[in-house]
């Protein structure tokens, strides 16, 4: 680290976001993939089945019984997805778009990985100059928001290349459920911002992390259902899928895709998942803060502690992603627009409001 | 870094127009939906500029509602549309005409911004930006701020009039 001080602040600046970056990355990935892991095995479990437990790579056998318990739990099972994706047949249909075919899957992923940048994933790690947040904007949120509405891009392009009626019909699904779900989203969190008094996620942090009583969670409880419900529908997740609701629509809007294609899709699916999760810990949930707070780190075991800290907790927003993936039904179209319009915005306006009146009482 | 934002400001301001053209007058496909991805282009590459400008708000702003929000719509909208017909629709006179005014009204306005405003040695100092826009919006400018509102409102009154069946 000493060496390092030598450099250009610039260069210091690109060298330390690029590895910022790069764990980012790689962490976000392999959550991804072990998200689909512990998908599948939640699912099993709920219906009272075993769920993957089979995928063995040549070491695994040569581990003395931690070996074949880990391929009980299917812990190998993520390597043979993403090979079998890999090595499947690309087929392209001779009636699709091309470029857009091609194109839209990579528009899926790329916002989804995007909103990343600005989450503060962690406090320091003892070098207070250096936050663990890869963008520090002063307007985080309004970022994030603006990449996420991109992502609809891809389902819509995907809808429209493909070329044939049920993908079609799974894009303009989509295109109306994301816009509606963004507006009760995006009314939702300004009560938060109300109460902070800043955009800044790294501010929004710092106001909660003295204690958990400082969480949003508790000042906010109602800003907090609406974003978690209108996340649901942002990520098109179970009782929100309908843009690729299987029963009516095949597969919906990736229903002409096969290999990397459309794991694309579900790789984004996930990350946006992810994502969502990430930003309601920052936002209601106190961020990096432990539960009994303590301020920023001032070591590197205790920077180590927060970022575990926001991983357990974007963990267990994942867990309820999941879990209510397999205990709800499908809402219908109409009553899905309904909640989004009749019930959610007003809610949220009422919000602001309320919010808006207390602060002007109690403040000064 | 002087020479970046210049670069960057060439890089963006270019692609903008190159983006600008093909939605307008794409020579290798007058699909509508092309057009319309490359009009998405376009205001991410405005709000690039706006980036280098130390615009945070109005850059997040104009992805937010144009190219999230507004182009989606289009996007539904033309999807929703059979458009095949409209593929070799003349252009009228009328249209022309009424084209080359707003496009006079704009530059007229755009040349005399350029002419009134002082160029600065440094980029002005935008901390807090969005407080201070806010405060703008309700004090100095609450007039066009009100008059804005009311005119969308507006234009939401007559879709909710055009688009209800009549029940008479």
């Amino acid at each position: 680290m000493d060496a390092l001080k030598f450099l250009d602040p610039t260069i210091q600046f690109v060298l330390f976001s690029a590895v910022k970056i790069l764990i980012a990355f790689g962490v976000v990935m392999t959550f991804v993939a072990y998200a689909v892991l512990v998908e599948r095995k939640v699912s099993a479990w709920i219906q009272d089945r075993v769920g993957p437990n089979r995928a063995t790579p040549f070491f695994a056998r040569y581990i003395p019984i931690l070996g074949p318990a880990l391929v009980r739990l299917g812990l190998f099972q993520p390597m043979a997805d993403g090979l079998k994706f890999l090595l499947k047949e690309d087929f392209t249909p001779a009636h699709a778009r091309a470029i857009y075919f091609w194109l839209a899957p990579a528009i899926s992923v790329i916002p989804a990985l995007m909103t990343i940048a600005v989450i503060p994933f962690g406090s320091t790690l003892g070098n207070p100059d250096n936050p663990m947040v890869i963008a520090d904007l002063n307007v985080g949120i309004l970022y994030t928001f603006g990449i996420v509405s991109l992502g609809v891009y891809g389902i819509v392009l995907a809808g429209y290349a493909s070329n044939s009626k049920f993908p079609f019909l799974g894009g303009i699904r989509s295109s109306a459920q994301m816009i509606s779900y963004e507006i009760a989203m995006g009314m939702s969190v300004i009560s938060v911002f109300m109460v902070v008094g800043d955009l800044n996620l790294s501010r929004v942090v710092a106001y909660q992390e003295t204690s958990v009583f400082q969480w949003m969670i508790w000042k906010q409880p109602v800003a907090f259902v609406v974003f978690l419900i209108a996340a649901f529908a942002e990520t098109n997740r179970l009782p929100f899928d309908l843009p690729e609701s299987e029963s009516e629509l095949v597969g919906g809007y990736h229903t002409e895709y096969s290999s990397m294609k459309f794991a694309l899709f579900f790789l984004g699916e996930y990350a946006a998942m992810i994502g969502a999760s990430a930003m309601m810990v920052t936002l209601f949930l106190g961020g990096w803060a432990l539960p009994w707070g303590g301020g920023p780190a001032t070591g590197i075991l205790g920077g180590l502690a927060h970022i575990l800290c926001f991983i357990v907790k974007m963990g267990a927003l994942l867990l309820l992603f999941i879990w209510t993936r397999w205990m709800l039904p499908r809402f219908r179209y109409d009553q899905l627009m309904t909640l989004g319009w009749n019930r959610f915005i007003p809610i949220a306006l009422a919000n602001i409001l309320a919010t808006a009146l207390v602060l002007a009482f109690t403040t000064r | 870094m002087p020479v970046l934002t210049d670069l960057l400001f060439y890089a963006f301001a270019g692609l903008a127009l190159l983006f600008g053209l093909l939605c307008v007058a794409n020579p290798f496909s007058r699909n509508p939906i092309t057009s319309a991805m490359f009009l998405v282009l376009t205001i991410v590459s405005l709000a690039g500029l706006f980036i280098l400008l130390h615009a945070f708000f109005l850059a997040a702003v104009q992805v937010l509602v144009y190219a999230g929000a507004v182009m989606v719509l289009f996007l539904f909208v033309i999807m929703l549309l059979d458009l095949r017909q409209s593929e070799e629709r003349q252009i009228r006179i009328l249209t022309i005409g009424t084209g080359a005014l707003a496009v006079a009204a704009i530059a007229g306005i755009l040349i005399r911004a350029v002419i009134a405003a002082k160029p600065l040695a440094s980029s002005p100092g935008l901390a807090g930006e969005t407080k201070a826009l806010g405060r703008l919006l309700f004090t100095q400018y609450l007039l066009p701020f009100e008059v804005m509102s009311l005119l969308l409102l507006v234009g939401m009154v007559g879709v909710i009039l055009l688009s209800k069946k009549e029940t008479e």
